[in-house]
């Protein structure tokens, strides 16, 4: 069990799903990440290291950081599904890639002159109707692409609705930013 | 709360030796010190019975300091050295402070922070806040008989990282080891979390003499986790007391009254308003030093209508942290109110109806806080009762960027993230032979620099020289558990490395602690050497006993060679803790840490293995 050097499990660890004992997949149970991840705090949080010596506090905070890392990206769906996409290759790319189908961006700009219109009229109630409306539609390319990452293992196919849902949580950012503008 | 089970054998202290530890609520009005005795959290009062520390310090020429309710009594009689509310000027500059004009203070404005000039010179609000510290820490240390290892302190979870540094450098220069800084809703949710076994995710209403807090809270066997946090640093009781101020000054028809005239009226604002909490209408009376009278009566209406506004500027940040937690007034179990301003009728019934329901109220808000606090000192010091323990997983407030061309920041860790927390980003030369690149970290949510908070500046160079954008420098921004913000660069693309780390430029310098170190104790006529020898007694027998605790439990994962090593530098140390040197006892510590790096990282690795193996899930050995 002795190693070689300190702090090599880090190193070892392949990926964030080892780091929670999950196999590598889009699909997952939020529970049980969340019971990995707060078995790991729990032994490894700095507030258990508070009356330690620096070199344990400092390994402390490095895990911690990076079991918050981890934690953070496995629970986003669109970041876990870019994060999965990285693991076998594929660079999603977002800022250098025009290739969106060009009815996706119509769609996306149509949407957006919608939210600015909403925002300038203080109309909560149609931004209310906007997220109900995105939300279904990310539900829907979540289960794409859950089906092209775990039933077919096409993860150049999968790109397409990453790239897609990665939109439209920016959208729903923008939704966010429309609400606090008029709260002021 | 079924708590979560989590110590480990060699883990606890043995059950007789129990750490002075508390918890301290530096607040705006009042200031407290609480800790656990046989199990119970009680705050401990003064020699009078008294449990609350005006946060008032008064200078008096020469080197003499009044705090709490001595300066109090000189609050309108000698109005320029008795400053209360420093908390409003930690890790501020003078254009960010309300209402410098109706206050009576000498500001002299510094880079980074304000300060003020008083009888004794000047002194910056770190300092003053050290002053209340100080009592705090001697009247611990008289009531539990003993040196305390350390405390936590608590901040609003809304401060920014300049504020958390100020409270941070205030209790060092008062003597004090800072276990955490702990955000105050966080602290009241552990109170109240374990108090009434509560389950569910609740928010914490957290309106106090100067700072607003609302924080989203998830309870669940026994881990407190926040969801996210909002709020205004800048707004408080404070304000209601200066609205009614203003509006008696424009109901007796007076012209701007003198400072001292200014206190008085302040606190009669302070008394009227406490009094509309049980009755309908409040009178306000005094005689001012020009020999005119002041003689009106605030009716709760009119006390509602000049601080309506006041009161919508919680429900904003309120409305921002639910979204932000992705949830809805229905997913939301109980709302907690903490801070005595929370007692206003007006503000309860406006976060009634926000959250449609009615607001709890079954702790002492003024108290809560500083309890909560005294129950994770317990915890952090590793005095555990009864083997139970809980995790406190805590967000930063703000989020932290870097500006970039334009003026427009690149934000590197958005707020909400769980703490500690770590980010970087890389950015390119944009001129051929670029040899220096300089770079501007700011706080807030707005995409101008200029809206933002300026934290520090800082340069790198010795980029060697490249055609542009082949320079590359990645800036990583490490969060820790007490949400501070360190700061390192390397330039990498050569293979060269050239790192830095940044104190930010609010923070005081260590030289400049050291000298009102210096400074405070030859006023104290204390001695440096004693007190020297003191912290570092205390630092190294925590050390000792962490490193002793550790072989006990994993020295499987050493090496004979290595544990003897280990073993050797312990030796030294114990054998120099008993003597007067207080140089060889610091440098036999920084041996015995240096000596245990590797061991650390062994053992955290360890535990990590030993967390999945407990949920039968993966071998990481295989």
């Amino acid at each position: 069990m002795a190693e070689a050097r300190g702090g090599s499990l880090q190193r070892s660890m392949q990926n964030h799903f080892e780091l929670f004992g999950l196999e590598p997949a889009y699909a997952l149970e939020p529970e049980r990440l969340e019971r990995a991840y707060r078995e790991i705090q729990a032994k490894i949080h700095p507030d258990r290291f508070a009356h330690a010596g620096d070199a344990e506090r400092r390994a402390s905070m490095q895990w911690t950081t990076r079991v918050n890392e981890a934690y953070r990206m496995l629970r986003d769906p669109a970041l876990r599904a870019r994060y999965l996409l990285e693991l076998n290759g594929v660079d999603v790319a977002l800022e250098t890639n025009t290739a969106m189908p060009a009815e996706f961006l119509i769609r996306q700009m149509e949407q957006r002159e919608a939210l600015e219109l909403a925002a300038a009229e203080r109309d909560a109630g149609a931004l209310a109707r906007m997220r109900t409306a995105l939300r279904i539609e990310k539900r829907e390319l979540q289960d794409a692409i859950a089906e092209q990452i775990d039933a077919r293992r096409d993860y150049a196919r999968a790109a397409d609705p990453v790239r897609k849902l990665m939109f439209l949580d920016k959208l729903d950012a923008e939704i966010d930013a429309a609400f606090e503008t008029m709260e002021g | 709360m079924s708590l979560l089970q989590i110590s480990e054998p060699g883990q606890s202290p043995a059950p007789h030796e129990h750490r002075l530890a508390v918890g301290i609520d530096l607040g705006t009005t009042n200031s407290l010190v609480a800790t656990v005795r046989n199990g119970v959290a009680t705050v401990l009062p003064d020699e009078q019975g008294r449990p609350l520390l005006p946060s008032i310090v008064r200078y008096l020429p020469g080197s003499k300091v009044e705090v709490g309710y001595a300066a109090q009594a000189h609050q309108s009689d000698d109005p320029k050295n008795t400053i209360a509310s420093v908390k409003r000027f930690m890790g501020r500059g003078l254009k960010d402070v309300a209402y410098v004009e109706n206050s009576p203070y000498d500001f002299v404005d510094a880079p980074g922070m304000l300060q003020l000039r008083t009888a004794a010179g000047v002194k910056s609000p770190v300092e003053i806040s050290a002053e209340i510290l100080k009592v705090l820490r001697a009247r611990a240390e008289a009531s539990l008989g003993g040196n305390l290892v350390g405390a936590v302190i608590t901040v609003p979870a809304y401060f920014d990282d300049a504020q958390r540094q100020a409270t941070k450098d205030a209790a060092t220069l008062a003597g004090i080891n800072v276990l955490r800084l702990l955000n105050e809703p966080t602290a009241a949710a552990i109170a109240y979390g374990l108090e009434h076994a509560a389950e569910g995710v609740y928010a914490v209403f957290d309106l106090g003499g100067g700072t607003f807090d609302i924080s989203i809270l998830k309870l669940s066997r026994g881990v407190f986790e926040v969801l996210a946090t909002n709020g205004d640093a800048a707004l408080g009781g404070d304000d209601f007391d200066h609205r009614v101020f203003c509006w008696a000054l424009e109901e007796a028809r007076l012209p701007p009254v003198q400072p001292r005239d200014m206190r008085l009226l302040h606190a009669k604002a302070r008394e009227a308003k406490e009094a509309l909490t049980y009755h309908g209408e409040a009178p306000m009376t005094a005689r001012l030093s020009t020999g005119e009278f002041v003689d009106v009566t605030l009716s709760t209406e009119a006390f509602c209508r000049i601080t309506q506004h006041l009161v919508q500027k919680t429900l904003g940040p309120t409305r921002k942290a639910l979204r932000d937690a992705g949830l809805g007034v229905n997913d939301i179990q109980g709302v907690v109110m903490v801070g005595g301003a929370t007692r206003m009728p007006q503000i309860q019934r406006a976060v009634g109806e926000l959250f449609q329901r009615d607001p709890l109220n079954n702790l002492d808000p003024d108290k809560v806080v500083a309890l909560g606090a005294a129950m994770q000192a317990n915890v952090l010091a590793g005095n555990r009762f009864q083997g139970e323990d809980w995790l406190l997983l805590d967000v930063i407030p703000l989020s932290l960027g870097i500006e970039t061309m334009g003026g427009l920041v690149e934000r590197i860790i958005p707020r909400n993230s769980t703490i500690p927390t770590a980010r970087a980003q890389e950015f390119t030369t944009f001129k051929d032979g670029q040899g220096a690149m300089s770079f501007h970290v700011v706080q807030g949510e707005r995409e101008l620099v200029s809206d933002c908070r300026s934290l520090a500046r800082f340069e790198l160079h010795g980029i060697p020289p490249m055609s542009a954008g082949a320079g590359r420098v990645r800036v990583t921004f490490q969060v820790d558990a007490d949400g501070l913000l360190s700061i390192t660069a390397k330039e990498k693309s050569t293979g060269v490395e050239a790192s830095i780390a940044v104190k930010p430029s609010y923070g005081l310098t260590d030289a400049e602690i050291e000298r009102m170190l210096r400074d405070s104790v030859e006023h104290a006529k204390d001695d440096m050497h004693a007190r020297a020898l003191q912290e570092n007694r205390v630092e190294g027998e925590r050390l000792a006993d962490a490193v002793r605790a550790a072989l006990a439990a994993d020295s499987a994962l050493l090496s004979p060679a290595e544990r003897a090593a280990i073993e050797e530098r312990l030796s030294v140390l114990r054998k120099l803790l008993p003597g007067m040197d207080h140089r060889a006892i610091k440098q036999a510590s920084e041996a015995l840490n240096r000596a245990t790096d590797d061991f650390a990282a062994r053992r955290m690795d360890a535990s990590v293995r030993r967390a999945l193996a407990g949920q039968k899930i993966a071998n990481l050995d295989a």
